[in-house]
């Protein structure tokens, strides 16, 4: 079995110097924890994730995109203050603002020592021009296709990933589908359906 | 030696094609137009309503509440309420669609429908010939064309339909002793109320009293 | 790109083009796009070959034809509105892509299915697990050109086991069958019976198939040495399910993560020696034998009970806010499916690992220096259903 998360994250500082390690909590019933990796060592985590002998994750299972838009979060606290002299509490809502990115995530496990999962995840810095991160392809092959389809899907740049086109969607096609902020174009090829027919019929038909 | 495999292959082949006309087992074609295999109880096709009685409006156990329109993984259900209410099958008043329809050529079969649905009123079809040479119209099935009786139901899922039958009739008996309890509940509050009003009013006679008229 | 990497893959040519003194291929090459209108795409697929000669020297797979953002539709629907949708990834295999999804919600909300439900789920995806191996040996002999024969044996007894499905779960190939904690409905009656008899017969027709096929010089001259897929490389490349235990890694879900109840079972995972198209073909075969002794023993076993977890609601289903990945050894491979809760009645977040779209990673080395014609028995092997590979 592999350590807790924290120990591991203090091993991976010590075998890479520099590297910022973070436990991500996961609050599911599923307690599938996760490390938060920095690009710039990423590679260097995999290869040591990879070759140490007690962890040996040899094997790259699921690369997933994830968009996480800019959000602010309210919350609500009780202040002391003094209104009109006299002291009252009052309550005060704060904001907290968090500038959105975009994340990919690894799920990680050992062909050789049959264990995991190990979560790691890459951030980029916001979700329109620092949206690069490393490719780990040189490490696992099997990232090679998922790295694409994160690339195409979400609009992350994989620095080190020798073949990056698109993968699913055609090639000269501008936006990333499965950003959160993706709107559908209307000049799609638009067949009148009865049902349309039919919704704007009865709509005007039986007014509210 | 070289072919062996082959020919143990041809032999299976052979064996196939005799026996063929002598084994059910080998001879599985189902000339279809002309025969067609039995349905299972519990396949399925695209839904539809299902009334209770002889008159299919007013026995429509459809209240317009909408929720499938909005479980249905391809929205391919459009409801608009009536604004009239008629009683269902307890005898509480309920609303009822005005329009209810359907698009085959989107919907796709997963009963999804049914299985949100709290009222047991849209059940799955196994009526699966449906092909027509209308493309738009012909596929597009509105309230007039999806309710089907009580029966019909019965007669193509029968285990199912007899256990929603049950069920159905057991919140019905539940309701009515519920509504009888109630209505005893109220006599009972009526009547202490009664004697409570009568008690230290001491009244000659037990007739109730008049209600006092309005005056102007 | 300027960077330089070192990238795993076995570029081995076992039959060398020739080469000109700029590294690069002497003479003339031709480029064809094999498919996307191909009958051994198996699907709209195209590979886009560079031939020297009949030699591969270069095959890049181009997907994406079928492609219908599965994920952002998931992601726009309730919970259970997206589980007819993943009949449709693997088409061949809706009950275990039922599985692989309701295992995944389950782990998110804290549901465990009862133990009647998790042998009607064992019940049916071994049967489901029948049903591929046996059609992909029959669509891998028609791709050699063995038109129809072996395909419809095997569609013969895939029937049977269809019939079983239907009687079920009401469609079948769509069958929208598990609920997260547990299944739709209950067996009906008298279908234990039938899946025993079907079960007890169906040795026989795996040995017919074997005495049509394993032996054959054809099959043989065809498949051996073909399209070899060395252990670390496919180790490396996230290679799953029969094709990475043909190439001889001891790596079977069922027994790894023992989810469900498949550590009662007792059962081999077949090991291939060679890693070619043959092992592929044979490790398929043999896993239908192991599949027959998983359903022998759950039939046998399955008690009475309850079918679905009482804390499980139909309507209004919002899973507490965290993620969850969960995977199965559905018959193509590992599929998973990831998703992140935020705590309202849509995932945030549904991702699909699709076995039959990961395993085409290594497509392009295991073609290099075989023939145009053993490209098609190779993407044959690897098993691909482009719901899967496209979503």
């Amino acid at each position: 079995m592999i350590a807790p998360l924290d120990t591991l994250a203090r091993r991976i500082q010590e075998a890479v110097p520099g590297a910022r390690v973070e436990v991500v909590p996961n609050d599911s019933p599923a307690a599938q924890p996760s490390l938060l990796v920095d690009s710039a060592h990423a590679l260097a985590i995999a290869r040591f994730l990879r070759d140490e002998p007690s962890l040996r994750f040899d094997y790259a299972s699921n690369v997933a995109g994830v968009d996480w838009l800019d959000s602010v979060t309210k919350t609500k606290t009780k202040v002391k203050k003094i209104v009109d002299g006299v002291e009252k509490e009052v309550e005060e809502t704060v904001e907290t603002k968090r500038p959105g990115y975009l994340e990919v995530v690894y799920h990680l496990y050992s062909m050789n020592l049959k264990h995991g999962p190990l979560i790691i995840r890459q951030r980029t810095g916001n979700r329109a021009e620092l949206n690069r991160v490393a490719s780990l392809i040189s490490v696992w092959r099997g990232c090679e296709f998922q790295e694409r389809e994160v690339y195409d899907l979400y609009g992350v740049v994989f620095d080190g990933h020798p073949d990056l086109r698109r993968i699913l969607m055609w090639e000269g096609f501008k936006d990333h589908p499965m950003r959160k902020d993706y709107v559908q174009p209307d000049d799609f090829e638009y067949e009148p359906t009865p049902h349309d027919e039919v919704l704007g019929r009865a709509k005007e038909h039986y007014p509210k | 030696m070289l072919g062996s495999g082959i020919i143990k292959g041809m032999v299976e082949t052979a064996r196939n094609f005799v026996g063929s006309y002598i084994d059910e087992n080998r001879l599985v074609t189902v000339e279809y137009p002309e025969e067609r295999l039995p349905l299972k109880e519990a396949s399925r096709n695209f839904p539809f309503l299902v009334y209770d009685g002889d008159d299919a409006a007013k026995g429509l156990r459809c209240v317009a509440c909408q929720i499938c329109e909005k479980e249905c993984p391809p929205q391919c259900i459009y409801i608009i309420k009536d604004t009239a209410k008629k009683p269902d099958y307890i005898g509480k008043m309920q609303l009822q669609p005005k329009v209810f329809d359907i698009d085959l050529s989107v919907c796709m079969s997963c009963q999804i429908c049914v299985e949100v649905c709290p009222f047991e009123a849209i059940k799955m079809d196994t009526e699966y010939e449906l092909s027509t040479s209308d493309r738009f119209e012909g596929l597009l099935l509105h309230k007039e064309d999806l309710w089907k009786s009580n029966q019909y139901y019965h007669k193509i899922h029968p285990t199912e339909a007899a256990e929603v039958d049950a069920r159905l009739a057991e919140e019905k008996a539940k309701a009515e002793a519920k509504a009888k309890a109630d209505a005893e509940a109220k006599a009972k509050a009526a009547a202490e109320a009664r004697a409570k009003a009568a008690v230290p009013v001491p009244a000659p006679t037990p007739s109730p009293t008049p209600q006092p008229v309005k005056t102007a | 790109m300027s960077v330089e990497v070192e990238i795993p893959s076995s570029k081995t040519y076992s039959v060398l083009p020739k080469m000109g003194p700029d590294g690069g291929v002497e003479g003339e090459v031709l480029e064809v796009a094999m498919g996307p209108q191909h009958p051994s795409t198996h699907g709209v697929f195209r590979m886009d070959v560079v031939l020297d000669g009949e030699t591969v020297v270069k095959l890049k797979p181009v997907f994406g034809y079928l492609h219908r953002n599965h994920e952002q539709i998931a992601e726009s629907t309730s919970y259970l509105g997206s589980m007819p949708y993943t009949d449709r990834l693997d088409y061949f295999c809706s009950l275990t892509n039922n599985w692989a999804y309701a295992l995944s919600v389950e782990r998110l909300a804290g549901l465990q299915a009862p133990e009647r439900a998790e042998y009607i789920r064992v019940i049916t995806a071994e049967l489901t697990r029948l049903v591929n191996h046996t059609c992909l040996a029959g669509f891998l002999l028609m791709d050699m050109g063995a038109l129809g024969t072996p395909l419809m044996y095997a569609f013969r007894e895939r029937e049977k086991i269809l019939d079983l499905f239907e009687a079920l779960t009401g469609a079948r190939m769509m069958c929208n069958y598990m609920r997260f904690g547990g299944c739709r409905v209950d067996l009906p009656a008298g279908w234990l019976e039938q899946a025993r008899k079907i079960v007890a017969e169906f040795p026989r027709f795996l040995d017919e198939y074997e005495n049509l096929l394993t032996t054959n010089e054809i099959l043989l001259a065809r498949t051996q040495n073909v399209g070899v897929l060395p252990r670390e490389l496919a180790i490396n490349a996230s290679i799953t399910g029969p094709m990475l235990r043909a190439s001889g890694i001891d790596y079977d879900l069922r027994k790894v993560d023992k989810y469900g109840i498949y550590e009662r079972f007792d059962f081999r995972v077949p090991l291939g020696d060679h890693g070619d198209v043959y092992d592929r073909y044979m490790i398929r075969i043999l896993e239908c034998r192991e599949s027959l002794k998983i359903l022998n023993k759950a039939l046998a076993d399955i008690p009475a009970g309850p079918i679905i977890d009482p804390k499980a609601k139909i309507r209004g289903f919002r899973p507490k806010a965290g993620e969850a990945y969960g995977r199965i050894e559905a018959p193509k491979g590992e599929l998973g499916f990831y998703l992140i809760s935020d705590g309202g009645p849509n995932p945030y977040r549904y991702h699909v690992r699709a076995p039959s779209f990961i395993n085409l990673t290594i497509l392009e080395d295991m073609c290099l220096g075989h023939t145009v014609a053993d490209v098609v028995v190779i993407l044959g092997s690897v098993d691909i259903v482009l719901g899967e590979v496209d979503r």
